[in-house]
C-alpha cells in the first residue's frame, strides 16, 4: 500500500476533513457533550423565563421575546469553550504527539475542534429556540433574517472557538481550561444586554456593557428576531468576529506547532 | 557505504540551564535492533522526540532514512512510526476508527486504509474490541492499539519508546513478540527501555546511556563481557562440610557466603575448570545441594557501568 500523491493543498484540504470527521464523532460518542448541548440552554431559558423574567422590565417587548437572543449567545459562548476541553484533553492524552509526527498541515487537529463547536452550536441553538417557542417566544423573523442570524452563529462562533482553542493550548490541565472559560464567557455575556438592558447598569459598566462585542451579537440577533432595527450592531458583529478570527488562528496555529504534549 | 540508516553525529539538549543530552554518538544499521538503555532522567525519551521532530536539537546532526531532521522533517516523519510513553490513542474513538484515520492522515486511500486497518486488526489480536471506544481498552489493549497506529504506513523505522512500561507480564510477552515479528520483516528499530532482560532479549545492539551521555555499546555479550567471567555457585549441603568445601577448592578465586552456605567461582567457563571443581568436592566428600553456572547480567552491567542500578527517580 502506497500512500497516494496529490498537491500540498489537496491534503491540506483532505488532511483537515479527516480531523475535522474525527473531532465530529467525538460529539456523538461524549455523552457530557450530548447532555450539554439540550440541558444547559434549556436551564438558563427556564430560569430566566420564570424565575428573573417577572421582575425585569424591558419596555415595549415581552421579556422572553427579549431574552432568547441573550441566552442563544451565551450557550455559543459556553460551546465555543469546548474546543479548549477538546485541545487540553488532545494534549492531556498524547495523541497530539501522534498526530505531530504525521506530515499534515499542523492546525487542521484545531481546525476539526472548530468545525464541530460550529456544527453543536447550530445544534444546541435549534434545540433552545425550539424550547424558547414552547414558553412564549414569538418572533416576527421572516426567512431572510434567520439566515441572517444562522451567519452570525457561525461568525461568533468561529472565532470564539479559535479564541477557545488558544485557551486550550496555554491552559495547564483540562480543569483549567473549564475554569479559565468559565471565568472569561461569564463576564462578557452577564455585563451586555443578554438578561436586562443595560439602562439599569452603573455608567462604567453601561459603557462596557453596551460596545462589547458580545452586546453587538446579542443586539443584531435580537432585532432580526423581533423585527426591530438593527442599527450598525450587524455590521460591527462581523467586524469584531472576523478581527478575532484573524488574530487568534494564527497565533493557535503557532502555539500548537510548539507545544509539547503534558 | 555503510549501511546506517539512523547516524546521531554529536547530539546535545538542554532544557533551561540542564543538558539533558551532552554530544550523543550512535548509528543504527538497516534492519537491526538499537536498545537505548538507561534509568529514568538518562535523556532517552529526550533523544526520541529529537528524533521523531518533535524536539529540535541545540547542536549535532541526525539523519534518518538519509535526511536531515531539521531541513527535512516532512520527509523523517514519512519514514518513521512512533509509539510513546503514554497510549496515543484517540480515546472516543473505536480501535478501527482510530486505525482509519490514522491511514487517512499518512494518504492512504480510503480503501486501502480499511483494508490496512483490517490487516492490523488482525495482526494485534484487536478484532473483537476493533468496534469498541479506545477508551474501554485494557492497559495492554491500549499499547497494541497504539503499536498498530505507529505501524499504519509500515514505516521502515520504528521508535518504541518505553513500549512495555506499566504492562503486565502477559501484556509485554505479547507486545515482545509482536516487535519480534516487526523484526523478521525487516524494519529497523530503536527502542528505549529500562528494563535489561528486555534489550537482552531482542535488540541486536545495546547502547547504554547514563546523564545524558552514551557510557558503552555492543552486543549484549560484548557489554556483558566487559564486567567479568563467568561464575560457578556452589551450595553446600551441610553446614559442616562448607569449611571442607571452602579448603578443597582454596586455589580459586571465590567469595563465600557462611549463612546461605555458598560458594562462589570465578571460572573460564571450560568443562575441564567445572569438572576440576566437582572432582574437588568428591575427594573432599562434599555433598553439594546445589551447583550453577552464571553469565554475568546486564544488571551486573549497568551496576558496574553506571555504578548504580537501574532504578532511578521517577520521570517528570
Amino acid at each position: 500500500m502506497k500512500p497516494t500523491s496529490h498537491s500540498k493543498l489537496y491534503f491540506a484540504f483532505a488532511d483537515t476533513f479527516v480531523l475535522i470527521k474525527r473531532s465530529l464523532r467525538h460529539i456523538f460518542k461524549n455523552l457530557d457533550q450530548i447532555l450539554s448541548i439540550v440541558i444547559s440552554p434549556v436551564m438558563f431559558m427556564l430560569l430566566f423565563r420564570y424565575v428573573f423574567g417577572g421582575a425585569i422590565d424591558t419596555g415595549g417587548t415581552t421579556y422572553v421575546n427579549f431574552l432568547v437572543a441573550g441566552i442563544l449567545v451565551q450557550t455559543l459562548a459556553f460551546g465555543a469553550n469546548t474546543t479548549a476541553l477538546s485541545v487540553a484533553n488532545d494534549l492531556k492524552q498524547g495523541i497530539i504527539e501522534r498526530l505531530k509526527t504525521l506530515p499534515i498541515v499542523s492546525s487542521g487537529v484545531l481546525m476539526g475542534h472548530v468545525v464541530a463547536d460550529l456544527v453543536r452550536n447550530v445544534l444546541s441553538s435549534i434545540v433552545m429556540i425550539g424550547i424558547a417557542l414552547l414558553v412564549g417566544f414569538r418572533p416576527e423573523a421572516s426567512f431572510i433574517d434567520w439566515l441572517h442570524i444562522l451567519a452570525l452563529v457561525l461568525a461568533f462562533t468561529f472565532a470564539f472557538s479559535w479564541l477557545s482553542a488558544i485557551m486550550g493550548l496555554i491552559a495547564k490541565s483540562v480543569e483549567a481550561t473549564q475554569w479559565i472559560g468559565f471565568v472569561i464567557v461569564f463576564p462578557l455575556t452577564f455585563a451586555s444586554s443578554a438578561f436586562v438592558p443595560t439602562d439599569g447598569m452603573p455608567r462604567g459598566l453601561k459603557f462596557f456593557a453596551e460596545n462589547q462585542p458580545v452586546t453587538h451579537v446579542i443586539e443584531a440577533i435580537r432585532a432580526l428576531m423581533n423585527g426591530t432595527d438593527i442599527g450598525n450592531h450587524g455590521m460591527l458583529s462581523f467586524v469584531w468576529c472576523i478581527g478575532f478570527a484573524l488574530v487568534a488562528i494564527p497565533i493557535a496555529a503557532y502555539l500548537f506547532r510548539n507545544k509539547k504534549s503534558r | 557505504m555503510t549501511n546506517n540508516i539512523i547516524s546521531i553525529n554529536n547530539l546535545t539538549k538542554s532544557f533551561k540551564s540542564v543538558d539533558v543530552l551532552k554530544g550523543i554518538d550512535l548509528t543504527v544499521e538497516k534492519g537491526t535492533m538499537l536498545a537505548l538503555l538507561g534509568p529514568n532522567g538518562a535523556g532517552k525519551t529526550t533523544t526520541i522526540r529529537i528524533l521523531s521532530t518533535l524536539l529540535t536539537p541545540d547542536s549535532g546532526s541526525v539523519l534518518i532514512n538519509g535526511f536531515d531532521i531539521v531541513k527535512d522533517a516532512d520527509s523523517v516523519r514519512s519514514s518513521i512510526g512512533l509509539t510513546g510513553q503514554y497510549a496515543a490513542v484517540d480515546e472516543l474513538l473505536t480501535g478501527r476508527e482510530n486505525l482509519i484515520m490514522m491511514g487517512q492522515l499518512y494518504h492512504l486511500s480510503k480503501t486501502d486504509a480499511r483494508k490496512r486497518a483490517e490487516e492490523l486488526l488482525v495482526e494485534f489480536d484487536l478484532v473483537d474490541a476493533a468496534d469498541r471506544i479506545a477508551k474501554t481498552y485494557s492497559g495492554g489493549m491500549r499499547r497494541r492499539l497504539d503499536l498498530a497506529l505507529s505501524l499504519i504506513a509500515a514505516p521502515p523505522i520504528l521508535f518504541l519508546d518505553e513500549p512495555t512500561t506499566g504492562l503486565d507480564p502477559r501484556s509485554r510477552i505479547t507486545i515482545w513478540e509482536i516487535i519480534k515479528k516487526l523484526m523478521a520483516k525487516g524494519t529497523t528499530i530503536l527502542l528505549t527501555t529500562q528494563y535489561l532482560d528486555e534489550a537482552d532479549k531482542l535488540a541486536d545492539k545495546i547502547a547504554v546511556l547514563d546523564h545524558g551521555k552514551i557510557i558503552a555499546q555492543g552486543t549484549a555479550n560484548e557489554l556483558k563481557a566487559m564486567v567479568g567471567k563467568e561464575r560457578l555457585e556452589v551450595t553446600i549441603d551441610k553446614d559442616s562440610d562448607f569449611a571442607k568445601a571452602k579448603n578443597a577448592i582454596s586455589g580459586d578465586s571465590k567469595e563465600t557466603d557462611e549463612d546461605e552456605r555458598k560458594i562462589s567461582i570465578t571460572t573460564e567457563g571450560t568443562v575441564a575448570d567445572l569438572k576440576r571443581v566437582l572432582d574437588a568436592m568428591a575427594t573432599a566428600g562434599v555433598e553439594v545441594e546445589t551447583f550453577s553456572l552464571h553469565k554475568p547480567t546486564l544488571d551486573d552491567v549497568f551496576l558496574t557501568l553506571t555504578g548504580h542500578a537501574t532504578e532511578a527517580t521517577d520521570a517528570t
